[in-house]
């Protein structure tokens, strides 16, 4: 395969002032490490999947929990030679490398800008290369993943400014290009395009494909890697559209994956919850807010029955975080947009526990409720970012929390818009018909406001979906003629076609498992 | 409240859009971009995607904002109203651009509309004419608008309330009226005290009967799931 995988890093360039790892000595290749490394590159050859995921997912982790606990891999020069300097091997290795380094130690300047030159080489080998790999979605999802997250977190890192050093300034003037916004979007948008995975997908719905029934493997001598890529960019490009505050454009970059099947999205547990968790916020700022309590609802319900089965994995309290972050958000969706029927049980009686007595008080809509609303939206937002290179002139400023204060002061703004709802509401429940004049008289404004405000209830319950349509989340509706208000209660609807729909499923698999047993 | 511009449109349109599907991440598109702000301010047609996928460049290169753009972006999405394109604009401006008069006054001006004070939003725009006259069209869709949430909420308007609405009043009115009952379907009634009732046409809204049980209708690819045992 490939020469030699040409990097200038020299032992000790690691900055040891930032870190305690006494004795960390990059070169010094442990048994365990070369042994690992030789499999896992073996297992690559002969495309060995479930090897590959087992040594990825356990081995690393446990090698990483014994020997690396907070200090670096060996570097990639000192492993190289065990497996023929393999050039994509190494940059594997590399990427590896350094999520292991973000997840347990703070990157130096200069190691974010060496992380992103690995992506750019390895995104080129896929890109621009035939690779014949097949790698475990996990890995693939896990790539995507990490990509956006250290391209957050340098957007987060470079706009502290504050207590930059001369070095890191300079540092940061001459590698200009290291995570700029548009070298990480156009390669996501890169994977999308040329592996065609929308054109796939499109094409699997008339049966002419097979990506999502072999969970985006390739079972005739392909690779799965560009294609796998290419899906999860998908999610990628909404996750960066959402740290933007562009929710429209990321819901757009989401629309040729169908969530509400199953699919390679489903395949790893991080995509999902990742997908889900996006998708939902984006239609929480869109003022969806049935579209999102709806898929709160499966994911919570659906993490509450198998967070079980990964209590040992490396993802369980990213897990564990995003369903909190998600409880939050769905009090937020249910305390704007009050829906009886939308939430399971089990996640309704979660919520309650966990938010039940703020949800009360948020729908009081005073000043202590907005300081929840703030409390909520913080702790499960998005970690926005200003996409923007900073400017080296000026005194030197801490502009990290920009982006979030104003997607912040955005969302409340909506809350207060509100404000005077949750009055009208408990009027209307009371009343079937009441007068105009009469009303205004109760709520103490005049009738001008109280029209107002009734529009207000009207406009803001009638969202504009996706198609353009207007679409009614009013649990509790009105019509005026002419100065007499009729209430509406809409009243919650069997849903037969869904329940036969399921009990067919149902006793069909009861009499294929009762002929099973009859054959035996 | 047209959102996307016909493919029948000039050349120039049809390729924008193109760029903006296909290359979106580019600064070389910017001044591409801006002239189809302008352009879409001219011919009174309106695309979101595009204005987006400016905001979003001038918020990578902050240095190339034309605060006039952004403006008329602005107004173009309030005209868009009732979908929610303005907030969708804002979350993409920077604070302190924000919090510049222009877009102070506009920000007004949505949040009149956004909460149904319509006589408030008039008297505001009448002030503001030179953001509003900028951009043809506006009246008439702020009045669309204004029409649609009234036939959300009211089965018969009283004449005065439908006037302050659409800031039309005496024979100019009358005409409106007459115009509206012949093409879409308007009925003048007399009301028993207040002058007249406007009947706004039935929608599932303001006549909840209307409302289709849409909850219980079953996709068909959900149906699909069960052909094989049907079969």
């Amino acid at each position: 395969m490939a020469a030699n995988y040409d990097y200038e890093e020299a032992p000790g360039t690691y900055d040891d002032a930032n870190r305690q790892d006494l004795g960390y000595d990059p070169n010094f290749v442990p048994d365990s490490v070369k042994s690992f490394v030789v499999h896992l590159y073996r297992h690559i050859r002969e495309k060995n999947v479930y090897e590959i995921h087992q040594m990825y997912e356990i081995s690393f982790q446990t090698l990483s929990d014994r020997l690396f606990k907070d200090t670096p891999w060996p570097s990639v020069d000192a492993v190289a030679h065990y497996v023929d300097n393999d050039q994509v091997f190494c940059l594997l290795y590399r990427e590896m490398w350094f999520r292991h380094l973000y997840a347990r130690l703070s990157p130096t300047l200069k190691q974010r800008i060496d992380s992103w030159d690995n992506y750019c080489c390895l995104f080129q080998v896929v890109l621009h290369r035939v690779v014949n790999m097949q790698l475990p979605n996990q890995w693939l999802w896990d790539m995507v993943d990490e990509f956006v997250y250290q391209f957050q977190s340098f957007c987060q890192y470079r706009a502290k400014m504050k207590n930059k050093t001369e070095q890191e300034i300079a540092l940061l003037r001459q590698f200009d290009q290291a995570w700029n916004v548009y070298g990480v979007l156009n390669y996501l948008q890169a994977f999308v395009e040329k592996s065609n995975i929308i054109q796939i997908l499109e094409q699997e719905k008339e049966g002419g494909e097979q990506f999502t029934a072999t969970d985006g493997y390739d079972y005739s001598g392909g690779s799965n890697v560009l294609k796998v890529l290419g899906y999860f960019s998908m999610v990628g490009l909404l996750r960066v559209h959402c740290l933007l505050g562009d929710y429209q454009t990321g819901l757009k970059c989401l629309l040729p994956i169908d969530i509400s099947q199953q699919g390679v999205y489903t395949s790893v547990i991080g995509s999902h919850i990742a997908t889900i968790y996006h998708y939902g916020f984006a239609n929480l700022m869109m003022r969806r807010y049935v579209e999102a309590i709806r898929e709160f609802n499966k994911i919570l319900l659906y993490i509450y029955k198998t967070k079980q089965y990964h209590q040992k994995s490396p993802q369980y309290e990213q897990i564990l975080k995003k369903n909190e972050q998600m409880y939050a958000l769905l009090a937020i969706c249910l305390s704007l947009c009050p829906q009886a029927k939308l939430v399971d049980e089990t996640v309704n009686s979660q919520l309650r526990e966990k938010y039940g007595e703020k949800m009360a008080r948020m729908q009081r809509y005073d000043d202590e409720a907005f300081a929840i609303y703030d409390e909520l939206f913080s702790y499960a937002c998005p970690k926005f970012i200003t996409p923007s290179a900073p400017s080296f002139e000026e005194p030197l400023v801490n502009y990290n929390q920009d982006a979030y204060r104003l997607q912040l002061k955005l969302f409340l703004y909506e809350v207060k818009q509100q404000q005077l709802l949750s009055g009208v509401r408990t009027f209307l429940k009371v009343y079937s018909t009441i007068s105009l004049g009469k009303l205004a008289n109760y709520m103490e404004v005049d009738e001008s406001t109280l029209r107002s405000i009734l529009f207000t209830y009207k406009h803001k319950t009638h969202a504009v979906d996706s198609d353009g349509k207007i679409i009614s989340n009013a649990d509790l509706d009105f019509y005026i003629d002419d100065d007499m208000i009729h209430v509406v209660e809409s009243k919650p609807v069997k849903r037969y076609g869904d329940y036969f729909l399921r009990q067919i499923v149902k006793l069909e698999g009861v009499i294929t498992d009762m002929d099973r047993v009859k054959l035996e | 409240m047209g959102r996307e511009t016909p493919k029948q449109q000039q050349q120039v349109s049809y390729t924008v859009e193109q760029l903006v599907a296909v290359n979106p991440y580019n600064p070389d598109i910017v001044p591409e971009l801006e002239n189809y702000v302008n352009e879409q301010v001219s011919s009174q047609t309106y695309s979101l995607d595009a204005n987006l996928c400016l905001l979003r460049l001038y918020q990578f290169e902050p240095e190339r904002m034309s605060t006039q753009i952004v403006a008329r972006i602005l107004v173009k999405a309030l005209m868009a109203m009732p979908a929610p394109d303005f907030s969708l604009c804002l979350f993409l401006i920077p604070e302190r651009v924000q919090m510049e008069e222009q877009f102070k006054t506009l920000i007004v001006l949505s949040h009149y509309l956004e909460t149904g004070r319509f006589h408030q939003f008039w008297d505001e725009a009448a002030k503001s004419r030179h953001i509003v006259d900028a951009v043809p069209g506006f009246e008439q869709a702020i009045q669309t608008y204004a029409i649609h949430v009234l036939s959300l909420s009211y089965q018969k308007i009283p004449r005065p309330v439908l006037a302050e609405a659409i800031n039309v009043e005496g024979l100019s009115l009358d005409k409106f009226l007459e115009h509206q009952a012949a093409g879409s379907g308007w009925i003048l009634e007399k009301g028993h005290v207040r002058g007249q009732l406007i009947v706004l046409p039935r929608n599932e809204f303001n006549h909840p009967e209307l409302k289709k049980s849409a909850t219980d209708t079953v996709p068909l690819e959900h149906i699909t799931r069960i052909f094989p045992i049907l079969g």
